[in-house]
């Protein structure tokens, strides 16, 4: 079993669908931030067979939670502070989300206008299903 | 502010209230000649349009305002790489109000966040066409005298059909609805739609032949079924004829039953049907006159 050591101040997101802790580090845009981050890919977990952790040591304001929910709302965010878990946030599927994806119908007003952001608009909750603000069309995800 | 982006940003209590005044219009265009003296009305038209840039011209002039704007994207800013959002900064300089036709998805809306004066969506490519869905419901209530309890036929290509998509919309927010959808397998409504209506308990049933419903028909709202739509030639040799009305079909339909389409019409009517009184689709034309000036009125706030 790989032991990696305890944070002190930050997050640990667990319960990741297992391979894509890459995923959540590429939209999170952790590579910006200036902070120890660990990935543990496949760890063994009797929920989910196999899963994976991020394990993020920083400021607790500057983790994106919408994003984080966007990408997937079943990951469990543990708020770390002095080595302790001191709450545990859900998730909850943000209503809109800006610059996060890209929209890909190439007849959408976004693939030409100069620096439109590209906002989605939760269109049905329990579906869990996103639309373009601008021409309505449903986010596919690839890699969600 | 408002704008007009989709057919359901109006309320059916409001869409009421924007087609009692068309009516009004309709009786006594007198009365509004000069509702719109001093105003003006930009067109701005990325892509060709007749029907629809010269309605709003007309709806515009018999106001008493007048117009300014461009019919092409090769004549306007756009040519030079300006964004929409710099073009509606600069018309709302020069107008009070503006119909823009884009063939991108959304472009209407980008305009309304930027625009100091209103914005109507006059198009955006497959997106919405709210002008002419009000246009079908101002038809439909001026000749039928009620916008619920119909069996409503939409017949031809329903799955690419943005004015079909937007009608049905529209509709089912009015009660007694039922909707028979007559079209090859290939050009069905999207499984959304339909999903809409079973979710909301709103009866419909899918055909291939057009003579098997026309008795049970209120309304019959037809499109245009397109050669390159069939994956097969076989399949559009033997199925295009299901989708053109004559005269033979329309002696199984009700004597009070109307024919729409949103034109242009190239051979899915038979030339013989326009003089049938229940061809309504030159009418249509008409209604979207007065529909566009009760539109622009409202959208600037003008009583009369």
């Amino acid at each position: 079993m790989l032991n990696v050591g305890k944070i002190e101040e930050g997050f640990v997101l667990d319960h990741i669908k297992a391979g894509k802790s890459l995923d959540i580090y590429d939209h999170l845009q952790l590579d910006k931030l200036d902070c120890t981050v660990a990935i543990i890919k496949n760890a063994r977990s009797e929920k989910m067979g196999k899963k994976d952790i991020l394990k993020v040591e920083c400021d607790l304001d500057l983790l994106d939670l919408d994003v984080l929910a966007f990408i997937d709302h079943n990951i469990t965010v543990n708020v770390i502070k002095s080595g302790e878990i001191v709450a545990k946030r859900e998730l909850t599927l943000p209503k809109q989300i800006k610059n996060v994806i890209k929209c890909r119908n190439p007849r959408c007003i976004t693939s030409i206008e100069q620096e439109l952001p590209h906002v989605f608009i939760l269109a049905d909750e329990e579906r869990e299903i996103y639309r373009c603000k601008y021409c309505e069309e449903k986010y596919t995800p690839t890699t969600k | 502010m408002r704008h007009l982006m989709s057919p359901l940003d109006f309320t059916t209590e409001e869409l009421d209230k924007l087609f009692n005044l068309a009516a009004s219009i309709e009786q006594n265009p007198s009365k509004y000649a000069h509702a719109c003296d001093g105003k003006i009305l930009a067109t701005c038209f990325y892509e060709p349009s007749t029907r629809t840039r010269l309605s709003f011209e007309s709806a515009m002039t018999k106001l008493g305002g007048r117009v300014i704007g461009f019919s092409d994207a090769a004549s306007s800013s756009a040519a030079k790489g300006e964004s929409v959002s710099d073009t509606i900064r600069i018309i709302s300089c020069y107008a009070d109000i503006c119909a823009m036709r884009h063939p991108k998805e959304g472009a209407p809306m980008v305009a309304a966040e930027k625009s100091l004066i209103p914005v109507i969506n006059a198009g955006d490519g497959g997106h919405q066409h709210p002008t002419q869905t009000l246009t079908d419901l101002m038809t439909i209530r001026s000749l039928q005298g009620r916008l619920g309890n119909f069996t409503v036929g939409l017949c031809g290509d329903l799955k690419f059909g943005r004015t079909v998509h937007s009608l049905i919309h529209a509709l089912i927010r009015y009660p007694g609805i039922r909707f028979l959808f007559i079209s090859p397998e290939e050009l069905r409504v999207p499984d959304y739609i339909t999903d809409m209506l079973k979710e909301k308990n709103i009866p419909y049933e899918e055909v291939i032949r057009l003579e098997n419903v026309m008795p049970e028909l209120d309304l019959l709202y037809m499109t245009r079924v397109q050669k390159e739509r069939f994956f097969n030639e076989e399949d559009y040799v033997r199925l295009k004829d299901f989708y053109v009305l004559n005269t033979e079909k329309l002696e199984l339909a009700k004597q009070d039953m109307i024919i729409l389409h949103p034109l242009p019409r190239v051979n899915e009517i038979s030339v013989e049907v326009d003089n049938d009184p229940r061809a309504a689709y030159f009418k249509q034309a008409q209604y979207g006159v007065y529909v566009r000036m009760a539109l622009i009125l409202t959208l600037l706030n003008i009583e009369v």
